[in-house]
């Protein structure tokens, strides 16, 4: 047959495309649920770290097996503030639930930039000895390029923070992307995220802030990086404001006693 | 055999393809910055280099030459979608932090100018040992270009700390600008210095721009 001719041609390619399509598809399916699992003890890891509670190079069985140990996630209503006790909280999922028109709405204009409204809340309680000693937020906002997704740890008197990680964002490596860095991320361990009338008033400012005890509401700014650092005030003050997480940390702290 | 052997180690050094044919750069400046990420990366080019110049080779007779070009593409493309699937699955840390680049590997210009420029015209076998071999010389400059860039930018070699920063206690400040994607331009250029300085006829011939003008006005006096 004529290399040339267009009948061999459309064969020839569709051939190539059949071969291909199904080596990319089996290697797609054979490898999901791995791949599924991987982002689960991820995502795992990430709470705990939130918490401190991540051992250096700890194996996926470990993280698992703490996670077990010491992580209750809770699904609230974010309104109310009340435990959602429908929704099974290990297979909930705020992300899904911001696409879906159904159990989101349209947010109102936010500095935070965040579109979609959930209908519930996941807070992961970190349980030391059966009791909760601290709350893991998820928290999500835009910065500079990207959004940032991260978990921000609080004492269970929901007033001191232990500790902000971004697990996943496209912000600037060597500027935005410094909020990866360990030495920032421990800067906020000891800050306070609401003021004596509980409105959230922890900030990312430009420049350096004091220790936490002086200066309790404020953390250095990532130089060179103004937006995201402005970013992360917003998705914070967002989250921990009435819109957000507010009215399911009040509940907190009237049953603390 | 001696033929075999040149195919293989020849693009090490002699014509390699990052410090001759300056080919493949947008990758090396963006995943040089830890070892680790570098040597998956270069593992990475392999198995999709090997791949595609082997499938290439094999089929080189039967593609029609209207659309070669395309077929590499798509071939190449799969390989890649493949292999990123493969890191996400087992190297779940390390795929996270190359991110785009390993999807990029698609647009990597080895990997294109072996399957055309080699493949098409060689054996299976040849081809592969090709594919060893420019792999090779691209994972010699990223290994060599992430060697200096982890060790002077964070003190450590595959993660482990050689020289303790300043920041966890230590002496040794830690230089930024290797920890920029600018570093791994002048490294790679360090790097073409040197292997230019050992072998000289890779240099490349002076040209003035008049001669050019010259030329460009008298056609008729061009040897």
């Amino acid at each position: 047959m004529d290399k040339n001719s267009t009948s061999y041609t459309v064969i020839f390619a569709a051939g190539v495309c059949l071969v291909c399509g199904a080596a990319v598809a089996s290697a797609a399916v054979g490898l999901h649920s791995r791949q599924e699992t991987n982002k689960i003890v991820d995502r795992k890891s990430k709470v705990l770290a939130a918490a401190g509670l991540l051992p250096e190079n700890a194996t996926a069985d470990l993280i698992t097996k703490l996670y077990a140990e010491r992580v209750v996630p809770q699904v609230y209503t974010l309104k109310s503030g009340q435990p959602a006790a429908d929704i099974d909280a290990a297979t909930y999922s705020m992300q899904a639930e911001m696409k879906d028109p159904a159990h989101s709405q349209v947010a109102p204009p936010n500095a935070a930039q965040v579109a979609r409204l959930p209908e519930h809340g996941v807070i992961y309680e970190i349980k030391d000895e059966g009791k909760t000693a601290s709350l893991v937020l998820p928290v999500e906002g835009k910065g500079l390029w990207s959004t940032l997704y991260g978990f921000l740890a609080l004492d269970k008197n929901t007033v001191d923070i232990k500790g902000l990680i971004f697990y996943q964002h496209g912000e600037t490596p060597g500027l935005g992307g410094e909020v990866d860095n360990p030495a920032w991320q421990a800067l906020w361990d000891g800050r306070k995220a609401f003021d004596s009338s509980f409105t959230p008033k922890i900030q990312v400012i430009k420049g350096k802030a004091g220790a936490p005890a002086t200066d309790p509401y404020d953390v250095d700014g990532l130089s060179g990086a103004t937006i995201t650092s402005r970013g992360v005030t917003h998705l914070l003050q967002y989250w921990l404001g009435e819109q957000g997480f507010g009215p399911v940390l009040k509940g907190y702290r009237s049953n603390r006693k | 055999m001696a033929k075999a052997k040149d195919i293989a180690l020849d693009p090490l050094v002699n014509n390699n393809p990052i410090a001759l044919q300056v080919l493949g750069i947008c990758s090396a400046l963006a995943v040089t910055t830890k070892m680790s990420t570098a040597a998956v990366m270069s593992v990475a080019v392999l198995f999709v280099l090997l791949g595609a110049n082997m499938a290439v080779s094999a089929i080189r007779n039967l593609i029609p030459p209207s659309i070669r070009i395309i077929v590499q593409l798509t071939i190449i493309a799969s390989l890649v979608i493949i292999c990123d699937q493969i890191l996400k699955a087992f190297l779940f840390d390390i795929s996270k932090q190359l991110s785009v680049f390993v999807g990029l590997i698609i647009t990597n210009c080895i990997v294109m100018g072996r399957a055309e420029g080699f493949a098409m015209q060689n054996d299976v076998k040849d081809s592969a040992l090709d594919a060893v071999g420019n792999a090779g010389g691209y994972a010699l400059v990223l290994l060599a270009v992430g060697f200096f860039r982890e060790l002077f930018g964070s003190g450590s070699l595959f993660g482990v700390t050689i020289l303790k920063s300043v920041n966890d206690g230590g002496w040794y400040q830690p230089n930024g600008l290797m920890v920029l994607a600018p570093s791994a331009f002048l490294l790679i250029g360090v790097f073409i210095w040197v292997v230019r300085m050992k072998k000289p006829d890779q240099v490349e011939e002076d040209f003035h721009v008049g001669e050019l003008a010259h030329d460009a006005i008298h056609p008729e006096a061009v040897r």
